[in-house]
């Protein structure tokens, strides 16, 4: 008799029926129409994207945690059970979803006006029109404050100069949440991508997230109306907002991801002979297993807390902190420690194991790397912000 | 068109699945339990027929009281209402005792024009359910549909069998099952999922649809299971060895087992 990690833990017992109903969904999905294809996706580096949009935007995962305008309106920890099994089939899918949900329809749903909202959140969360947020410049990732993109009031239009980088669903998007620096401060800009001036380089090379599409925005000359511009977002403290949902979906998403690892480990052991006995019958190995068991678990209790501190409209910015950070982390610490159990077999795209670990190279680095959040909640400790200098 | 589709929850087919040992009965607790995925198909054409020709489709469930998961997912994939029946009278009841009871629930929703069920479920496979409740409710039944039309107020059904396809037609109301290739079930929408909470199930004791405790159970039903015993494992296959006449031997093989 072997258990599944999870319910050593009893973790069912911590959901309601429907948060169940909405996980089984998007596992069998997933199990059905997208990890047949994984390999593939991320051996070419292509992935059918607007197809699959679609489909995910008929199962209601769009916005999903939304209100109005076409979306669901589950639960935030339905929402962090769905990245779960979006992200154990493979990361990049579930940062299709976090990006168009979290950080593009969540910025429109939140600062849009009701004409913004009324054009985009409807074909956004059915998936007819993909979404991509425009932060992070070539020189200014964990600094976004720096950024040199600017917008100038020409008339009674906006004139938008500059470029984005490293911009998820960038090349196939048909609306990018923009941010750029104004006279009045940061102010954010809902841009159709086929406005002239407007053009998004797909980045090729990547070794993590290939199943995803990673882009720069180039913004030569961008004139846009009044109406483009998001009336309710001034100052950093909107594109920070939009990117604590989506953070808040990789607590629970990068675990989904360790999971998927385990799962392979525990199965592979129990099969895998070597000096006469099964692998999982050796005291190192078994080690290993309880130990990534563990943290799992662990960080299945942090995501579900802070998913419970979300729903009830407790959660703040330094929590969410916690949760990305630790949960990050085991997640790749996980999947590392479970390619050594795999040995050869560990490094080929027959088992998900090194394709999880690469892809969560960049779920560290994005959405605020581990060092961002460490000062984060070095700060929230200690009262003394240490992030400059 | 009102639709009534008789689902039943199984034991997940990827875990193990026992029988209890007391009484040869399905040792429900061994085994993750889950709607009867035949039972999808019939919620999908169900829910296909009714987009085009209106009308309310009712889930209909003999089982524990834990089936409501099962029905839940009936419900979320967007059926409109569920009646449940469950009674721990029911435990041990075969086919032809379930099919009463299934007919009497039946007879509780109004304005029934079709019934809708899988051919045979994945636990059982007795796979006579469909034609028994087709009789006792006096209707017509037309069995194992991998294709159903309807037509104002005749249903066409092909039907296919090992044997062939044969193309029915029988007048409304009617009872038909489907097949594996009728169609493939939709995944419930979360919108689905957050609705089915809401939509009415009516819980029913025997007592309420006038069945009699002896007649159903293990008492009341006709058939009993007396033994169970696992499948023997699978021999060892025989070694040929080719020396230049293999094809031979395998042909001799072959037609010593009346294979060929
Ligand atoms: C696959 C992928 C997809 C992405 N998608 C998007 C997207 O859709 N939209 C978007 O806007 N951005 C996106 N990003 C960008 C991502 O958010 C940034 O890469 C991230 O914020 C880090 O910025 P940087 O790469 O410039 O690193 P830097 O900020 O240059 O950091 C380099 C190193 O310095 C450390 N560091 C930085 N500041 C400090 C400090 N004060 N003290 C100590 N150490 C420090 C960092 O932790 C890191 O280890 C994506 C990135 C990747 C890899």
């Amino acid at each position: 008799m072997s258990e599944h990690p999870f319910t050593l833990f009893a973790i069912d017992s911590l959901l309601s029926e429907e948060e169940r109903a909405i996980r089984d969904t998007v596992r069998r999905f997933c199990a059905d129409r997208i990890r047949p294809h994984l390999a593939d996706w991320f051996e070419t580096a292509r992935l059918p994207a607007r197809e699959l949009a679609r489909e995910l935007g008929g199962l209601g995962l769009l916005g999903m945690h939304l209100e109005g305008y076409g979306c669901a309106g589950t639960s935030a920890t339905a929402y962090g059970l769905a990245c779960m099994e979006l992200e154990a089939a493979d990361s990049g899918l579930r940062s299709l979803v976090s990006v168009q949900g979290s950080l593009a329809m969540f910025a429109i749903h939140h600062f849009g006006s009701e004409q913004q909202k009324q054009e985009w959140l409807p074909r956004m969360a059915s998936g007819e029109a993909i979404g991509c947020f425009g932060l992070t410049e070539p020189d200014f990732g964990s600094n976004p404050a720096g950024m040199r993109t600017r917008a100038k009031r020409d008339g009674s239009d906006w004139v938008l100069d500059g470029s984005k980088m490293w911009i998820t669903n960038g090349s196939i998007a048909d609306v990018a949440v923009v941010w750029v620096r104004t006279d009045e401060g940061i102010r954010g800009f809902v841009v159709p991508t086929d406005t002239p001036g407007f053009s998004a380089p797909e980045i090729h090379r990547k070794l993590s997230l290939r199943a995803s599409v990673t882009s720069e925005l180039v913004l030569a000359g961008v004139r846009l109306p009044e109406s483009a511009m998001l009336p309710g977002a001034k100052g950093l403290s909107g594109p920070l907002a939009c990117l604590n949902e989506a953070r808040f979906g990789i607590v629970f998403g990068a675990l989904g991801a360790a999971r998927d690892c385990l799962e392979s480990a525990l199965a592979y052991t129990a099969d895998r002979e070597v000096f006469d006995k099964p692998l999982a019958g050796y005291q190192i190995t078994q080690t290993k297993l309880a130990d990534m068991a563990l943290e799992l678990g662990k960080g299945a209790l942090l995501a579900l807390h802070l998913g419970r501190l979300k729903d009830a409209g407790q959660l703040r910015a330094e929590q969410v902190s916690l949760g990305k950070l630790n949960n990050v982390r085991e997640a790749l610490a996980i999947a590392r420690e479970c390619r050594t159990l795999l040995g050869a077999n560990g490094i080929t795209l027959e088992y998900p194991v090194i394709r999880h670990a690469n892809n969560l190279e960049s779920v560290l680095t994005y959405e605020g790397t581990s060092e961002v959040h460490q000062l984060v909640i070095g700060n929230a400790l200690t009262g003394q912000a240490a992030f400059r200098g | 068109m009102n639709i009534v589709v008789l689902v039943k929850q199984v034991p997940d087919t990827y875990s193990e699945r026992k029988l209890a040992d007391a009484d040869h009965t399905l040792d429900r607790d061994s085994a993750d339990a889950v709607l009867d995925e035949i039972n999808e198909r019939a919620v999908e054409e169900a829910l296909q027929l009714q987009a085009t020709h209106g009308g309310e489709v009712t889930v209909v469930c003999v089982g524990p009281d834990r089936a409501t998961d099962a029905i839940r997912k009936a419900l979320s994939m967007g059926a409109d209402k569920a009646v449940h029946v469950s009674d721990a009278a029911l435990h041990g009841s075969d086919a032809i005792a379930t099919a009463k009871v299934l007919a009497k629930a039946v007879g509780t929703v109004e304005g029934v024009d079709l019934v809708l069920a899988g051919n045979e479920a994945t636990d059982g496979r007795v796979g006579a359910l469909p034609a028994m409740v087709a009789e006792l409710l006096g209707l017509p039944a037309l069995t194992h549909a991998r294709k159903v039309e309807v037509d104002g107020s005749t249903v066409k059904v092909e039907r296919e069998t090992d044997e062939g396809v044969f193309f029915l037609e029988a007048s409304l109301p009617a009872v038909i099952s489907v097949n594996e290739k009728i169609n493939e079930p939709r995944y419930p929408s979360f919108k689905g999922i957050m609705a089915a909470k809401k939509k009415p199930v009516s819980t029913l004791a025997i007592g309420d649809l006038g069945v009699d405790a002896g007649e159903v159970g293990l008492g009341g039903s006709w058939t009993q299971v007396t033994e169970a015993a696992p499948k023997p494992p699978r021999a060892a296959g025989q070694r040929v060895e080719d020396e230049g006449d293999g094809g031979v031997k395998v042909a001799e093989y072959l037609v010593g087992q009346k294979l060929i």
